[in-house]
């Protein structure tokens, strides 16, 4: 089935005329809401939780004029019109642009990399970003991006897909959740420099559970279900072909929360990246607490005071968990080939693969001779030594980087750490952190040497 | 003349069910937390903080409240649905096109993405406010398990509508299990396990065999998802729920500064 143009827009018209409306309606709701708070100003003294804030009133009036924005948006959207969307829609430069970036093989190398920078950006510039005027704009732009980016068909048939729904629903709720969190730890972290004791602290009354938990808890209850029940109104349940065993589709993907998983297949084999890996994961989770010696940070946000286990988590749930299944999810098609977000799926899309083991490079690139190969009429015990001999240099790497580095660790960055752990505490926690480490390391090799496996011993199915 | 509601609450009926009159003073407010089934899940006084919804984000609440919801939408969908070659397709077919419940499937799948969702979100918060630390580190680890069987749950859902959204799906997660190492038949380490040069570990005993009974994503598959997903996996998380609960309070409740 394939639209025209036209076809999309007037597709897509009805959605985007609502989400301008909605955008309209939270900023009129903050509006009003700032403008109350500045009323509220000429009446009470200030205070130091609500302390005096001159310009309520320009902030109700920058959110008022974003209403009206978004309210003359709204109709240009449902009009569904080519000419009446241009404003809203996405330029074609940028679509060209973006294609342009990713296209080529570089394609992950540049997601992973703005990722990785952008999320770094956010927590150097932690202080200015939870502003709330830059929480806000920012909040309302990543709207308005979403929103544009719909015009776009290719864009939305995937975002569209109602299975990927939850997985934009998570983008933004993440986003919220971290600006929520990171906001009160910056406020904690900047109380604490004062000598004070975190916000969460001042409120030490104690309240009865009825009402104001249970209320609490009903009115969550009632808006979860209305959630849910204009979610299934709106949006129908996917349902495809009857299963056929003989039909494998192209990408095939595993649910979507698995899709990081997936992703790492690109670079470790299954029994590593699919059984190896989550179980570490599972068992790195369950060991935080044993692991995590740092008394501060018990109970409030912060960040200054535990920033090693907080960059750690978020390195290995923000950026290793949930950005690779945005990538599994929206940018990879068929073949598990790699698309820009504003690209066609092309079944025919061929990327060239010339990944080399490390092997190779040692004993054809470096030395400069075939590498040692068992004679055919040798026993097994001979070809696994053959075999051993071959790999030899990535077994000794390996070895190294989970031997040697501990120690390593131990005796310098780490010292406090190894201190305060004790031997078997200290090695668990390097190991873990080591193996984490190995998904962006083997990443960065295969982008930058095409290297394919440390260790390659394909007749044990035993590739790393 | 006692009006309506007032013959209602002195009648025997009433005064067997609720043993306190309404929770309108502070004695009844404490009351009706210690005495109603319900409600007892809660302590009677919580420090105003604790229950601060920028502090909590009510996601832990949320995800037991959607795990009610799965759980009475699943058994209502477990009417109209029979987990076999024949029928399993049909069956959604029909909850999608005819039958006037069929929103409730809507309800359910939605529910589960929300469920993986507000399950990641509430381990979130609770990993940035440490709230892992002593003395709450065994329930964190209590919360890891549910976080897996959470997953789980869905896993072995996904396969129910046996469309190729499904089974392909699931094809692709459980090809992993084959990959194990020793215990798959493609994972490294599984041809050391033989005797007298017979390979123990086969495509038809191994761990994806043990998964999916089968060797590959078939009826056996659909019966053993269908049981997983309906009666083992929820018995599991209510068990571990109820642990999850139960330590909480019992590790001093929400968390909060020292």
């Amino acid at each position: 089935m394939h639209l025209s143009h036209e076809e999309f827009l007037q597709s897509v018209s009805g959605f985007l005329g609502m989400f301008y409306l909605a955008l309209g309606l939270m900023n009129g709701v903050a509006a009003y809401y700032l403008w109350q708070l500045a009323e509220a100003q000429h009446h009470h003294a200030p205070t130091a939780e609500h302390p005096q804030d001159s310009h309520l009133g320009n902030k109700s009036f920058g959110c008022l004029f974003l209403a009206v924005v978004f309210s003359i948006m709204s109709p240009l959207a449902f009009s569904g019109s080519a000419t009446m969307m241009a404003p809203i829609s996405l330029p074609q430069f940028m679509v060209d642009g973006v294609n342009y970036l990713f296209a080529g093989s570089l394609g992950p190398v540049l997601y992973s990399t703005l990722s990785v920078g952008l999320l770094a950006v956010l927590f150097l510039g932690r202080r200015f970003f939870v502003r709330p005027v830059v929480a806000w704009i920012v909040w309302n732009c990543m709207l308005v991006l979403l929103a544009v980016c719909m015009t776009n068909p290719n864009f939305a048939s995937i975002v569209m897909k109602p299975d990927n729904v939850p997985i934009v629903a998570m983008v933004y709720l993440l986003a919220f959740f971290t600006w929520l969190a990171t906001a009160q730890a910056v406020k904690n972290d900047d109380r604490a420099k004062d000598g004070l004791p975190p916000l969460e602290k001042l409120d030490d009354e104690k309240i009865l559970v009825w009402p104001d938990l249970v209320y609490t808890e009903l009115i969550c209850m009632v808006a979860i279900t209305a959630v849910l029940i204009l979610w299934a109104v709106v949006l129908k349940a996917p349902l495809e072909e009857p299963a056929d065993a003989a039909k494998t589709p192209n990408p095939s993907k595993a649910p979507w929360y698995f899709l990081g998983l997936q992703e790492m297949l690109v670079y470790y084999d299954p029994w590593f990246a699919g059984v190896v890996a989550p179980l570490v994961i599972v068992g790195g989770l369950m060991a935080i607490p044993y692991l995590d010696f740092n008394k501060l940070g018990n109970g409030y946000y912060t960040i200054d005071q535990r920033k090693f286990a907080y960059v750690t988590f978020q390195f290995g749930f923000l950026v290793l968990w949930v950005t690779f299944i945005i990538l599994g999810t929206f940018l990879r098609g068929p073949n598990w080939n790699f698309f820009g977000p504003f690209e066609q799926w092309d079944v025919h899309k061929v990327v060239p693969l010339n990944n080399v083991d490390l092997s190779e490079f040692f004993w054809v690139q470096w030395l400069g001779m075939p590498k040692p190969k068992a004679p055919p009429d040798v026993g097994a015990g001979a070809a696994l030594g053959f075999a051993i001999w071959r790999e030899l240099p990535g077994i000794l790497l390996l070895l190294g980087y989970f031997t040697l580095l501990p120690p390593i660790l131990a005796t310098t960055v780490f010292r406090k750490f190894f201190q305060k752990m004790g031997l078997i505490r200290f090695m668990i926690l390097a190991s873990l952190l080591l193996l984490m480490a190995l998904f962006p390391i083997k990443m960065v090799l295969r982008w930058s040497f095409n290297l394919k496996y440390i260790i390659a011993l394909p007749e044990y199915l035993a590739n790393f | 003349m006692p009006s309506l509601s007032e013959h209602i609450k002195n009648s025997q009926i009433w005064k067997s069910i609720f043993r306190h009159p309404m929770p309108v003073d502070r004695r009844n407010r404490i009351v009706v937390v210690l005495t109603n089934f319900f409600l007892h899940l809660h302590p009677v006084s919580v420090k105003k903080q604790g229950i601060a919804l920028s502090y909590t984000w009510c996601m832990g609440g949320v995800t037991f409240f959607l795990f009610l919801v799965e759980a009475v939408t699943g058994v209502l969908l477990m009417f109209y649905y029979r987990p076999t070659l024949e029928w399993a397709f049909k069956d959604i077919l029909e909850l999608r096109d005819v039958s006037s419940m069929g929103i409730l499937r809507e309800i359910h799948r939605w529910g589960a993405h929300a469920m993986v969702i507000t399950v990641w979100l509430h381990m979130y918060r609770v990993f940035l406010t440490g709230s892992y630390k002593p003395p709450r580190e065994f329930n964190w680890v209590v919360g890891v398990i549910l976080l897996l069987l959470t997953l789980l749950l869905s896993f072995t859902g996904y396969l129910l509508p046996w469309d190729q959204l499904a089974i392909w799906a699931i094809s692709v997660g459980s090809n992993m299990a084959k990959a194990h190492p020793f215990l798959g038949s493609a994972g490294p380490g599984s041809s050391l396990l033989s005797v007298g040069g017979i390979n123990l570990i086969t495509s038809a005993s191994d761990a994806r065999y043990g998964l999916l009974g089968a060797r590959f994503v078939g009826e056996e598959t659909l019966n053993r998802f269908y049981i997983l997903h309906c009666i083992a996996i929820p018995l599991a998380v209510s068990l571990l729920l109820a642990i999850h609960f139960w330590r909480v309070r019992k590790d001093g409740g929400i968390s909060g500064p020292l």
